[in-house]
């Protein structure tokens, strides 16, 4: 049977949801048109040329529907629409417009599929094509993978470009000229004799007429906006002069305050609670009894923080077993176990015969639970009454929040008003949504009262949906100088299924693809080459973390390779490139080396460097990090990075995202871990939980390169080598070989 | 209780110990100042009383003596403070949630001392945690900032 042919028999487990045999029948359902969702309330003299521009009496409104939580997508979004429109964004209002089936994101789950990054041949390609049925299908207006560019890259300026037509078309008619003859420019159509008619005049005439849909895009070389090193983020001004409104600052007129209190067990019962003392305190209006826990509504949010914490509750425990210890017990018990084998998706040469025989090198890693602790805690604003629901709140899942919104209230879908607002971060943590129905259950309470619900930093850091520990067991040999054998085993609770789950109720069969990315899917050829993926029993509930399954697979994979590399005694950065089968994660890798001016020695006493590699969300990314042993512990002096995610469409953007991934890689791999302790995470704020800090923080070189084929996301990336490229440059300085996260449990850092 | 933010005179029934951070937040509308862990140990809250940085979560109203100036009055869209402009030259803020206090930590500290070495500026902003990652931009930001401050 083909490849093919195997493939379509197989249940895909796709980032976020399954097709079993479904290609067909998403086919046919995918083909049906969606209804542009701007023309519902259209008022006269207003068009709606795409779902993506709308043009008023007071202007132009561009659609950006993936959220920004920091990463600069409404930037990039807009750029790519005003790049074909001929309009200046900074004059425009950008809005992430109402969530709406037409925006699904058609990128978000194509390395989904059970083919590496770098494989594009015609199967793979064909796969990833099917991709979008799924997530048109299942309404994926969701933002996350690193997709937002990727999903963009043309629909975005092809709306652009339908919208500029179709106003040339209707100046033409006007004018009694051929549109062929008219030109644009900031937002004006141009006649032959000069005469300039704006856009906003021209709206009522262009919603008259069938959009002009035979369009060409412009090639790079004319763009104006787009891959100019001096673009400036639309959002800047106002987050440096405090007048950006994130979801935590808006206001709707009579809205009242709350916090909640949930079992810190999550999933855990609220067995009873005594509110006598919170009922007395100033301010509070009404304590409400919530799933898992109890909220208390009152005018100030200080106020009801104050009394939701004077509320004595007595908690069942939670669904999971109570500490890390046990937890790590659990995950070091299923690994190599075949009652927990989910999945192998890379097996070549024989990998078990080569283990039979000769020195076998066997090291075991651990990562632990991490939490997304954006700045900014989970909260939203919502309205309930007898006929609508409306929500205002920073989230990566507005329909998916639209469609629960209406389960809780039992109202209609098309009554559940869901308004996104800017994040203060997020790295995963919205694409979850029970601080959403927390504060629906609230409103429920007040009907017709806006209440905003906001969780103070111990409720969000002891309810995230974390990052889920794992445990990754190596075992490889070298042979003539040579990496020969590379075993890799990672067991880890599934990721996908869970959060889908707890999103829509609908379990998800098969393997669970995140528990070994960024491991099995490397562009290396080793003689004898596996990754094998086993499911630990579900555990304490987890979400995604920038990078997801490749924060912690990059660590492993990295690592254990660079193991064997020393074992065999070559140059890390030497093997990995001998090793490398792809073109463009070669050139990353012989570009970092050349920036790092690596020859092979070590950079000088006390002094070490070190390589890693992990291609993530289809980028190649190789940082080289070089460290010093201090007599108070290891500091890291320099970062180099070299990425490869295609062409750059705004270098400057890029780059803090490079810097903020690796940032992040880093912070996390040092300095931060959750540990259970009854049911619940010890660390419940940031004095206990911070990342990296400014005096921390090494200097970072970027580089990007544009070899690779396609065009890639840069938000995530970054992170994945930043913890192997430090414990390998640790190693390179100290001889010792830390397995294990954060790395400040076995050595200092200064 | 009464006291001036931004140079408006305002008055606020509130119990002395609510921290200033929610009588500007809830009470005022003022939401510059952010909150983000309520311990001092982010600095998102950060403003100015009578010029110097304070952590708003942590004084209780009561307890307030000086002038309030939040991120709003330290410079606007049309008339930028200094280090906004280093800010916006760097294109420093990623999600932005932490900016406010990370510039009203670096006013406060640049009117004290015009001619950072790395070391203080390392020592004066460690105290406002990014979760995005914008430190490299934050010391370019500054020295900018200071640079001009100096007029070099």
């Amino acid at each position: 049977m083909s490849q093919a042919g195997k493939i379509a028999r197989r249940t895909f487990l796709i980032g976020s949801a399954t097709i079993v045999g479904g290609v067909a029948f998403g086919t046919y359902l995918a083909k049906r048109a969606i209804p542009n969702p701007l023309l519902q309330d259209l008022a006269d003299g207003e068009a709606a040329i795409t779902p993506y521009v709308k043009i008023e009496a007071n202007g132009i409104t561009l659609i950006t529907p993936r959220a920004d939580k920091g990463q600069g997508s409404y930037s990039i979004q807009a750029s790519l629409i005003a790049e074909e429109l001929d309009i200046d964004p900074v004059t425009a209002t950008i809005s992430p417009g109402m969530p709406g089936p037409a925006y699904f994101n058609s990128a978000v789950l194509q390395e989904g599929v059970p083919f590496p990054a770098y494989d594009q041949g015609a199967v793979a390609e064909t796969m990833r094509s099917f991709m979008a049925v799924p997530a048109k299908i299942f309404q994926m207006q969701v933002t996350g993978g690193s997709s937002t560019v990727p999903d963009s890259y043309i629909k975005l300026r092809m709306a652009g470009a339908v919208a500029r037509e179709t106003l040339k078309e209707a100046a033409a008619q006007r004018a009694g000229v051929s549109r062929t003859e008219l030109k644009t420019d900031a937002g004006r159509v141009i006649l032959p004799d000069g005469t300039q008619i704006s856009y906003v005049d021209l709206a009522a005439d262009a919603a008259t007429i069938d959009p002009i849909t035979d369009v060409t895009l412009r090639d790079p070389s004319e763009w104006r906006l787009l891959g100019k090193v001096n673009a400036k983020r639309l959002d800047m001004v106002a987050k440096c002069t405090g007048t950006e409104i994130y979801g935590i600052d808006y206001a709707v007129e009579g809205m009242v305050y709350a916090s909640v209190r949930a079992n810190p067990g999550i999933g855990g019962d609220l067995l009873s609670f005594n509110a006598s003392a919170a009922e007395a305190m100033r301010g509070v209006q009404k304590i409400v009894p919530i799933k898992h826990g109890v909220g208390v509504i009152a005018d100030n949010t200080w106020r009801a923080f104050q009394a939701v914490n004077a509320i004595e509750c007595e908690w069942s425990a939670g669904p999971y077993p109570a500490s890390s210890i046990e937890m790590f017990d659990i995950l070091e018990k299923a690994v190599d176990n075949e009652d927990m084998y989910d999945h192998r998706q890379r097996d070549e040469g024989d990998v078990s015969g080569a283990l039979e025989r000769g020195e076998v090198i066997e090291a075991t890693y651990r990562i632990p639970y991490l939490a997304h602790a954006p700045l900014e805690p989970m909260n939203a604003i919502a309205r309930v009454t007898n006929t609508a629901c409306e929500i205002w709140t920073g989230t990566q899942i507005p329909l998916f929040i639209r469609n629960k919104a209406a389960q809780l209230t039992g109202l209609d879908e098309e009554q559940v008003f869901v308004y996104v607002q800017p994040m203060g971060g997020s790295f995963g943590h919205k694409l979850e949504m029970t601080h959403v129905e927390q504060a629906v259950e609230l409103a429920m309470a007040v009907k017709g009262t806006p209440v905003k619900m906001t969780w103070s930093r111990e409720e969000d850091m002891t309810h995230d949906y974390p990052r889920p520990a794992a445990v990754s067991r190596g075992r490889g040999k070298v042979a003539d100088g040579k990496v020969d054998t590379f075993d890799l085993s990672v067991s880890q609770s599934a990721l996908t299924p869970n959060w889908f789950g707890r999103l829509t109720g609908t379990t998800i069969p098969g393997p669970d693809a995140t528990i070994t990315t960024g491991s099995w899917d490397q562009p290396f050829d080793i003689p004898n080459y596996r990754v094998t993926g086993y499911r630990a029993p579900d555990m304490v509930p987890v979400s995604s973390w920038r990078s997801v399954g490749a924060s912690g697979n990059g660590f492993f994979h990295d690592c254990f390779l660079d193991e064997l590399i020393h074992a065999a005694g070559v140059d890390p950065l030497a093997e990995r490139i001998r090793l490398c089968l792809d073109d463009a994660s070669r050139k990353v890798l012989e570009t970092v080396g050349d920036m790092s001016r690596w020859d092979g020695s070590t950079p000088g006493e006390n002094r070490g460097r070190g390589v890693a590699f992990c291609m993530s969300f289809g980028v190649p990314v190789a940082q080289v990090i070089e460290v010093t042993k201090t007599d108070a512990g290891i500091k890291i002096d320099k970062v180099f990075c070299v990425v490869d995610s295609g062409p750059v469409l705004d270098p400057t953007n890029f780059e803090a995202q490079v810097f903020g991934g690796v940032i992040f890689g880093l912070g996390h791999a040092m300095n931060a871990e959750l540990t259970y302790e009854n049911h619940a995470p010890q660390q419940d704020n940031f004095h206990a939980y911070e990342g990296m800090r400014l005096y921390q923080t090494p200097v970072i070189e970027v580089k990007a390169l544009s070899n690779a084929s396609k065009i890639r996301g840069i938000g995530e990336p970054g992170v994945p080598p930043a913890a192997p490229a430090l414990a390998n440059a640790i190693f390179a300085a100290t001889g010792q070989r830390i397995r294990e996260l954060p790395l400040n449990k076995h050595i200092n850092f200064v | 209780m009464k006291l001036t933010v931004n140079g408006t005179d305002h008055e606020v029934d509130v119990e002395p110990e609510m921290p200033l951070l929610w009588v500007l937040r809830d009470e005022l509308g003022i939401t510059g100042p952010k909150y983000g862990c309520g311990i001092a140990q982010c600095g998102a809250c950060t403003v100015h009383i009578d010029g110097e940085a304070v952590r708003s979560c942590q004084l209780e109203i009561g307890d307030l003596d000086g002038v309030v100036t939040t991120i709003e009055g330290l410079g606007t869209r049309a008339a930028l403070h200094v280090v906004q402009e280093a800010w916006i030259e760097h294109q420093v803020a990623q999600c932005g949630y932490c900016q406010s206090g990370q510039i009203m930590s670096a006013a406060s500290f640049l009117d004290t001392n015009s001619r950072p070495t790395d070391d203080d500026i390392d020592d004066a902003m460690s105290a406002n945690l990014c979760r995005c990652g914008t430190y490299p931009r934050i010391r370019a930001a500054v020295k900018s900032a200071a640079a001009k401050l100096n007029g070099t």
